[in-house]
């Protein structure tokens, strides 16, 4: 319960963050609750709004976002096997499948449990992210310039507090300090937004370097760790 | 129009995610290849965007008082304080430093 709460407020929070984000951004309300009731997974919109706040054109941004969204995969196929959703109801479910959900669904011991630990914190989720978001869009018209108060700092303060759980061994740790060299190398010198999207490569760089080193001892891939949902959003 | 085509866009890419791993036969997706690259594609682009948002303004740099907000959201995160401290700490060290500038 007091885990519920922690992710409630949590996302009612990331939800306002993103709203004022947007808004700060230049999108209208409609286009910021649009991306809410939409796309609803957090960090692909924040990454969308900031892409497209640095002038990136419309489709590397939305690389970008996709490429955050693609995660979303990965848990449906782990809860797909735990709620049997289904065929008619799958299209359905999909929309509610993000961290926080599947955070809350894995460790249910039942199928019966799981559905309602599913359904329920996928509705909770879906209002709150929704409502706030329309909140946070009205607030950022309120305050005017939403800098002045330091918000610009929202979003890159959720991609960090998202990141740091995953920070785990050294591989993390030499991804993500490899995407940050790219990205700030390659901000001035290549169209906005596209940076991004050659940082990602850190990841597969970074695998196939620690495969090669690995391959004459332990294997290809050494210890196979899948994803895990994260906390937050 | 262009951020409605961005937001199109974005809306169905991500929705389409979600979808494929209800639909797919669970081995398509398990080769421990495919699953470490996509534990590991988060970490590059949540870091890459918290270097840009920090540090960038449109194509250039621009460090200014959002890097003591996000040293402020660190130093949070290492003594491991909740989600809303992290964010809250953020954006208030970011609000003071520009007051005082």
């Amino acid at each position: 319960m007091r885990d519920a709460l922690g992710v409630g407020v949590a996302v009612g929070l990331s939800g306002f963050a993103f709203g004022v984000t947007s808004a700060g951004s230049g999108l209208t309300l409609l286009q910021t609750c649009a991306l809410s009731l939409l796309v609803f997974t957090g960090a692909s919109q924040f990454a969308l709004v900031g892409a497209l706040a640095a002038g990136g054109n419309p489709y590397t941004a939305a690389a970008g976002a996709f490429f955050l969204g693609v995660r979303n995969a990965f848990y449906g196929l782990r809860l797909s096997q735990l709620l049997a959703v289904p065929r008619v109801l799958r299209p359905l479910a999909a929309h509610w499948v993000i961290d926080e959900t599947t955070a809350v669904t894995l460790p249910q011991p039942t199928r019966r449990s799981a559905r309602i630990g599913f359904t329920v914190t996928g509705l909770t989720l879906y209002v709150l992210w929704n409502l706030t978001t329309l909140v946070g869009a009205l607030g950022a018209e309120a305050l005017g310039d939403t800098d002045t108060w330091g918000l610009d700092a929202a979003s890159p303060a959720v991609f960090l507090a998202l990141l740091a759980p995953m920070l785990k061994s050294a591989t993390e740790r030499v991804t993500a300090g490899l995407a940050v060299l790219l990205v700030l190398g390659l901000l001035p010198v290549l169209p906005a937004g596209v940076p991004v999207l050659v940082a990602a490569l850190a990841a597969p760089v970074v695998l196939f370097l620690r495969g090669r080193g690995e391959s004459g001892g332990t294997g290809t891939a050494g210890k196979v760790e899948t994803t895990n949902p994260r906390e937050g959003r | 129009m262009n951020i409605w085509i961005a937001i199109g866009l974005t809306a169905v890419g991500c929705y389409l995610a979600k979808l494929l791993g209800l639909l797919v036969p669970a081995g398509v997706l398990e080769r421990p290849l495919v699953q470490r690259l996509a534990a590991l594609l988060p970490v590059a682009l949540l870091a890459a965007l918290t270097a840009q948002q920090t540090f960038g303004d449109g194509q250039q740099l621009a460090p200014d008082a959002r890097a003591a907000g996000l040293a402020a959201a660190a130093l949070a995160l290492v003594l491991r304080a909740p989600f809303l401290v992290v964010v809250g700490a953020a954006v208030v060290v970011t609000a003071g430093v520009r007051a005082l500038a």
